[in-house]
């Protein structure tokens, strides 16, 4: 018993410069393209049929046409699936959920927010997320599995018809994952600014240091 | 659900035609999948050319043949399209064609017969009225389009499974192949599996009413479990084949097996 815990303990520092490690920043950047695939898609595929008042600009799309951004989508949906189930797989195994983006109280979100918009926020440790970032990052998670649940119940509404009810019926579960794609977009925007505001967390995604 | 995009009979045929030019790929360009705008975009965003076109589109038609597998082993026979009361059917349904409705097929029903070819022990092409003497069952169901709206419609026909029963098709060939009278040709295959499923219906009744030519008289092969371009209407003929003779969007790209 105390051998194991000296043994941990020994890991623990010995591993303590790596930040992320390899599995995390492969499935990111996996993760990453196949997102920025299925969202320029998805938008091409979205104007041939606007639910709302508005369309993307076609020169953030891909696929040249609906039929082009329907065969980018369903092959990047294999990338994104595969990727995401392992991401999951290795996340609720490793116990780095846990340990990462556990736990998530309202009033350390709250302290957190006020720290950040003051300016008082401390980057220093990046192996410990504060709470806004636990929220956004164990949000953004949820967010993925819905995106991913929806369109499938987009794509089979009468092999998965099960599935296609549970989100209210075909043309509710197009709003759901919208609002899914609208979200990442968002989470996009943020991630992406705070790591080049703070571009050591940028580096430790990419060498894991 | 009515809304201003769908082209209903009486309404603007202009922005039909806007829409169908919308969706339709540059016909003039052999790489419609991976046209320019597309990978101007991805280079913009990676910064380097990562695909080659021709390579590109060569992956995604390879992904799209294994989607269709995946689909095939996805289909059971047994699940039914969700039916709905009447009450929810779609007021006006959305006429939507590559034409404008004016251009829609003007079929005459005492000249006009169906013609059977292929793996079938009785050839014989069959006359409007012989069809409706065939019994015929009602089905309220959601159409679902490719560019992703739906509408709920009520079809009456006679299930596709009777019919190829008392033709004596060899219902162990991979397709049935339907061509139509729409201009430029228009043709779709549907896989043996799907074309035996109790709901799939050749149909000559909309609404309870005789199929009116924007939905396609005088026979539209109703499919609840794929996309509405695997719905052919104006249909002239169907062929039992074990070839693959591909389809008007097929070709272009469209996802063959496209079920739902």
């Amino acid at each position: 018993m105390s051998s194991l815990t000296a043994s941990n303990e020994h890991a623990t520092s010995a591993k303590a410069a790596t930040i992320q490690p390899a599995w995390v920043r492969i499935l990111h950047w996996t993760n990453a393209f196949a997102m920025v695939l299925m969202i320029m898609s998805g938008w091409r595929i979205y104007n041939a049929s606007p639910l709302f008042d508005f369309t993307f600009s076609n020169a953030i799309t891909i696929g040249g046409w609906l039929g082009g951004a329907l065969l980018w989508h369903f092959a990047a949906m294999w990338i994104l699936m595969v990727n995401g189930l392992i991401y999951l797989a290795l996340g609720l195994a490793t116990g780095r959920f846990r340990r990462k983006l556990l736990p998530i109280t309202a009033s350390g979100v709250i302290d957190d927010t006020r720290a950040a918009l003051t300016g008082k926020l401390s980057h220093d440790d990046l192996t410990r997320y504060n709470h806004v970032q636990k929220l956004l990052y164990a949000g953004v998670i949820v967010i993925g599995v819905l995106v991913v649940l929806s369109g499938l119940a987009i794509w089979k509404p009468v092999q998965l018809q099960w599935l296609t009810a549970l989100f209210g019926g075909y043309p509710i579960a197009r709003y759901v994952h919208f609002f899914c794609m609208a979200a990442i977009v968002a989470f996009m925007v943020v991630h992406v600014a705070l790591a080049l505001i703070v571009p050591k967390s940028l580096r430790a995604m990419i060498t894991g240091r | 659900m009515a809304r201003k995009r769908f082209i209903i009979p009486g309404v603007d045929t202009k922005l039909l035609v806007r829409d169908a030019a919308k969706v339709m790929p540059d016909l003039t360009r052999r790489r419609f999948i991976t046209g320019g705008a597309s990978l101007g975009a991805l280079t913009l965003l990676t910064g380097c050319d990562v695909v080659d076109s021709s390579s590109a589109e060569e992956m995604l038609k390879q992904v799209s043949k294994f989607n269709d597998a995946v689909q095939g082993w996805m289909f059971n026979p047994n699940a039914l399209a969700p039916t709905y009361p009447e009450s929810m059917i779609t007021k006006p349904f959305p006429f939507n064609a590559y034409y404008g409705l004016d251009e829609a097929p003007e079929i005459d029903g005492k000249t006009w017969k169906l013609e059977v070819r292929g793996l079938v022990d009785n050839k014989k092409s069959w006359r409007l009225d012989e069809l409706y003497a065939l019994p015929q069952v009602k089905q309220v169901t959601r159409h679902i389009c490719v560019e992703g709206w739906s509408a709920i419609g009520s079809w009456t026909g006679t299930p596709l499974r009777d019919f190829l029963k008392l033709i004596g098709a060899d219902t162990k060939a991979k397709y049935v192949w339907f061509q139509c009278a729409d201009k430029d040709g228009y043709n779709s295959p549907l896989d043996m599996m799907t074309a035996l499923h109790p709901q799939t219906q050749m149909t000559f009744k909309f609404a309870d009413d005789i199929l009116p030519r924007a939905y396609g008289f005088p026979m539209k092969i109703r499919v609840p479990t794929k996309l509405g371009f695997k719905n052919p209407k104006y249909v002239i003929s169907m062929e039992v084949t074990n070839d693959y003779k591909g389809g008007f969007w097929e070709d272009m790209g469209y996802n063959s097996f496209s079920g739902s």
